[in-house]
């Protein structure tokens, strides 16, 4: 298939890029642009360890194709680091144990990013469904609520840490 | 939380955690090489066939495409047991299962190579196939494998004890047939490797071959590789990079890491291959779909005199684990009870279908299963509470039971008083309202096997330790990180040893050019085994550090202790061990990393004109023993004891181990009885783990394998039909989803194992066994009827529920079980049988030595 030029945002800089129309989104973060922190763990939006943000929106990059991201905001886990240290939920997950193999973390991190730009005071309830869009086999998701309430409580005192 | 240590026992992040949640971490898919190529294998359509012809000329052609392997390119058999050297990397003249390896395209991109796949011509001589182990047992024709008879790929007959005595001192004998379905581990990473050849310097031919790979077992890839590729293994070096889970699923040799090694040297190129989601399912080396007839016999007083149980595994169509798994079903019924007499008949199975292997709580977890619903059925027709009937039949260790497992540490009456407490058991238990209930069960694990699956004399793991000048520790192992936190327990104990602080210590873990052999990262082995590994060598580093610093301080070696970054004379020893803080303070920032030489050369000027000292830094003493010694290395190896390694029958080699983990659960579930749905309110989970050298750690393994317990009780299987896997996807083959998965509390018991380091045992396997009969146990607490086939899907339930109303209908005491708690025989009175007398239980079949009535259906 004929490539074509498209321009895509992502993590904030512009990328001028040749791709076929039928490209997936990962395809192009993963091996044209080596962003390899959003993973492929299926190959049908069953797993989510491909979530990214499009303009702040949790979505499958897995299913995704990087021609209809023109224009959008294109935010990756790469992205998520702030001021090259570790964000509160980056650090909690860590602390808490919310991260084991740490191959669906990534795509954790994102959806939980979405769900607290959305919802900054999260219920349990709210958390696990939030969460039920990825799949995790390691922890049970026991030990990501007490990352994410860490996160939380760690953003509401300002700092960048999430001390235990 | 212990004080006597510094940083063994505390909540520590894992140290590769950052990699982790900041995806700068990279995985073997990750990883990519100049010119690298991409491998995709073409598999078998049908479950077993002979390959009549294969003609790759219209795929050679393709453009883009450079390579197509085949196997008459490495017709050389492998597997990962000795005995069980079954698999070509590529068929040669037979496929035994759909999805079975038979060509290799290589390609410059997957789109090119996957329509090459279609290019490939083979000609298959379809044969009749076999799906059900029970039937595969009576195949006289067309095996899977020509040298296995009946298609049994192994049988074991064992005695211990007198199990017919034992039957016939019975006050109560439960007999039941279970049965539990295939799962598989499904991690999130998908099995990827990269192959690359060096061109030789003196040869000028394709030499070293360098192979990263998503494995829990690099040194077994290495020899795998070496007996298929036939090269030595030292030109062989294999890497793991982080890999995305394993459960078992990555801890033999997988198809495709030898296939993309053949490819790579065939295309003269890099090459990688990624299995997709269904490729990972056709990959599976999972649980076996196992049958078990299981009897057993208990004394009135609850005492369990006699255990009989005939184990059918459906291996699918290659050996893999095999052997081993369906030894670990019998020699695991022993270690966690006193059992005085077992029977064990365990059949392992060909079938054609995907190879079934070693999966987390490998062998035991189905037989666990049984074992555990039956005692719970006894202690129900003891009258008798399920937690004391297990009470009873603890061991008394140290032992050696039955069937000559050797139990030094044994927290399990502890693990079951802490589930029993925090549970509310006794109030709750049997008072809560219809449909929701509580069950209990045990369960146990080996830490590590103490017999290698290679018989040699070789240590199971070893470590080097390497000390630089301005104290960073680096340790070498070979134990595999695959997600449990193997390389921040080897920084762990090397820093409480050395007495230095965490950050001090990086682990170089899994490369065989630069790593000392450790057989793997399975049956629990690592903390145990390359844990004991670290500890020695850290203890050897640490002699040839105190032997400089005890000059420096006028003392003897043994009057050091080392603790916090600094080294300092014991206190009965020492003079000025009150002043000691503070200079501590002002030492460790002078000669502080950031200074460096100069500084470090003034201060030891300084200690010079002062004289010998009462504290040194970690890093003064480093460079001390540096200036005495050269280079500061250690080396520690761990071989499992001679007395942990079992007895001398066929067989024996299975089931040993140094030291066994325990686990004690409960469950609280509710049945909808309208739609037989399960749901799973809350697990108490007591694990004893020895000593829990990072209690995140050791907690998130036991809520994980809690948690992956339940995926099993509940709503993981493998549908097949003819052959074919019905959900080979992650939407299909259902693990509970966050919505679905219950709240765990973990509960540690530390038994401090004599032999383990810092008393430590396993703790990321053990729990799983135990949560599947404590939903089941719970299930019939809560509806009255016994589920004896998992997953307890709602169909299951239902069938089971409607079996029991049925009955009741048409008054007849099939299907129901009289132990069934008094609140479900109140109506449809004929099943009440209080007061009526013996005629009616002689009418009652569950009452004859029949399999006991009241199964799913």
């Amino acid at each position: 298939m004929k490539k074509e030029l498209v321009d895509l945002k992502i993590n904030g800089r512009g990328c001028e890029l040749a791709i076929e129309p039928n490209a997936l989104l990962l395809d192009v973060l993963r091996q044209q642009l080596q962003l390899t922190g959003s993973k492929r763990g299926c190959d049908d939006s069953s797993c989510g360890a491909c979530t990214v943000l499009i303009d702040g929106v949790a979505m499958m990059s897995c299913t995704l194709l990087a021609a209809s991201c023109e224009g959008q905001d294109i935010t990756t886990i790469e992205g998520v680091t702030e001021h090259g240290s570790l964000a509160a939920i980056q650090k909690a997950y860590g602390d808490w144990g919310g991260a084991q193999c740490g191959y669906c973390t990534p795509g954790f991190i994102m959806t939980v990013k979405s769900l607290l730009a959305e919802n900054p005071d999260p219920s349990e309830a709210d958390i696990r469904n939030a969460l039920s869009s990825n799949l995790c086999r390691c922890t049970g998701y026991n030990q990501m609520y007490s990352a994410i309430r860490a996160a939380i409580q760690a953003e509401r005192q300002g700092m960048a840490t999430g001390e235990k | 939380m212990s004080a006597e240590f510094s940083i063994i026992g505390k909540p520590t992040a894992m140290v590769d955690a950052a990699g982790k949640t900041t995806g700068a971490g990279k995985y073997t898919d990750d990883l990519s090489l100049p010119g690298m190529l991409v491998g995709k294998i073409l598999h078998s359509p049908y479950p077993h066939a002979r390959i009549v012809r294969i003609d790759t000329t219209r795929a050679e052609q393709l453009e883009g495409v450079v390579a197509v392997a085949i196997g008459k390119d490495a017709p050389k058999t492998y597997g990962i047991l000795p005995v069980g050297h079954d698999e070509y990397p590529l068929a040669l003249d037979k496929v035994r299962y759909v999805g079975d390896n038979v060509a290799c395209v290589v390609a410059i991109s997957e789109s090119i190579a996957e329509q090459a796949l279609e290019l490939v011509d083979v000609e298959y001589e379809v044969l009749p196939a076999y799906f059900d182990p029970e039937e595969s047992m009576k195949a006289e024709s067309d095996l899977i494998h020509d040298n296995k008879p009946n298609n049994l790929e192994k049988d074991y007959h064992h005695v211990f004890g007198d199990p017919e005595k034992g039957f016939s001192e019975a006050d109560q004998i439960a007999e039941a047939r279970f049965i539990s379905n295939e799962v598989t581990h499904a991690a999130m990473e998908p099995h990827s490797t990269l192959a690359s050849f060096e061109i030789d310097p003196h040869t000028g031919k394709p030499g070293r071959l360098t192979v990263w790979s998503s494995t829990q077992v690099p040194y077994y890839l290495q020899h795998k590789l070496s007996l298929v590729l036939e090269l030595p293994m030292q030109q062989i070096r294999v890497i793991k990079p982080l890999v995305g889970g394993g459960f078992g699923g990555k801890s033999e040799v997988i198809p495709l890491e030898i296939i993309a090694a053949i490819a790579a040297r065939k295309a003269k190129a890099s090459v990688k291959i990624t299995y997709t989601r269904e490729e990972v399912f056709w990959a599976h080396r999972g649980r076996p779909r196992t049958i078990i007839d299981l009897k057993t016999g208990v004394k009135a007083d609850g005492r369990i005199t006699a255990v009989r149980a005939r184990v059918v595994q459906d291996g699918g169509a290659y050996c893999s684990y095999g052997v081993v798994t369906i030894l670990y079903s019998g020699a695991l019924l022993g270690a966690l009870y006193d059992i005085p007499n077992i029977q064990y008949d365990g059949y392992r199975v060909l079938t054609n279908k995907p190879a079934c292997g070693a999966m987390r709580g490998h062998g035991t977890v189905n037989v666990r299963f049984a074992f555990e619903s039956q005692l719970d059925e006894l202690a129900v027709q003891l009258g008798m509470d399920p937690a004391e009937i297990r009470r009873r039949n603890l061991l008394k260790p140290p032992c050696i039971t039955v069937n000559g497992l050797r139990v030094q540490s044994y927290g399990l009456s502890e693990c079951i008083e802490k589930t029993v407490e925090r549970s509310g058991w006794k109030q709750r238990k049997g008072k809560l309202p219809r449909g929701r209930g509580l069950g209990i069960a045990c369960s146990h694990y080996v830490s590590g096997a103490a017999n290698s699956i290679i018989r040699s004399d070789m240590p199971h793991s070893t470590v080097n330790i390497k000390i630089d000048r301005d104290g960073g520790v680096v340790v070498y192992t070979g134990a595999s990180e695959i997600g449990q936190g193997s390389d921040t327990m080897t920084a762990q104990i090397a820093a409480e040893t050395l007495g230095c602080s965490l950050s001090r210590v990086r682990v170089v873990a899994a490369d065989t050019d630069l790593t000392p052999i450790d057989i793997g990262s399975y049956s629990s082995r690592v903390t145990f085994m390359a844990g004991n590994a670290t500890l020695r060598a850290a203890a050897e580093v640490k002699k040839l550090i105190a032997a400089a610093a005890a000059k420096k301080m006028a003392c003897g070696p043994e009057d050091l202790i080392f603790n916090n970054d600094l080294v300092s004379k014991n206190s009965r020893v020492g003079t000025a061990a009150s002043g000691r803080p503070a200079e501590q303070g002002s030492a460790a920032s002078v000669s502080g990393r950031v200074e460096g030489q100069i500084l470090r050369g003034s201060l030891q000027q300084k200690r010079k004109e002062e004289g010998p000292k009462d504290s040194m830094t970690f890093e003064e003493a480093v460079v001390a023993a540096i200036d005495f010694h050269g280079a500061l290395t250690g080396t520690g190896s761990y071989a499992p004891p001679p007395e942990a390694r079992g007895g001398k029958h066929k067989g024996a080699g299975v089931g040993p181990s140094p030291a066994y983990s325990y686990s004690a659960q409960v469950a609280e579930v509710s049945v909808d009885e309208e739609t037989g749905e399960v749901t799973v309110h809350k697990v108490w989970a007591a694990h004893d783990c020895g000593r829990a050298l990072n209690p995140v750690s050791v907690e998130g393994q036991v809520i994980g394998s809690v948690w992956m317990g339940m995926g099993q009780a509940l709503t993981e299987e493998m549908v097949w039909k003819d052959g074919m896997l019905m959900n080979p996807g992650l939407l299909e083959y259902r693990s509970p989803s966050a919505v679905e998965s219950p709240e765990v509390e973990p509960i540690i018991v530390e038994s401090i194992d004599p032999e383990g380091p810092f008393g430590a045992k396993e703790c990321s396997e053990g729990s799983l066994a135990a949560t599947i009969p404590a939903i089941a146990n719970a299930i019939y607490d809560a509806v009255g009827v016994r589920l004896h086939e998992s997953p307890f899907t709602p169909e299951r339930v239902l069938a089971a529920l409607r079996a029991k109303r049925q009955a009741k209908q048409l008054n007849l005491t099939e299907g129901v079980d009289p132990t069934a708690p008094r609140r479900f025989r109140e109506h449809g009175g004929s099943l009440c049988f209080e007061g009526k007398g013996p005629e009616r239980h002689a009418l009652d079949p569950s009452r004859q030595a029949a399999p006991s009535a009241g199964g799913t259906d």
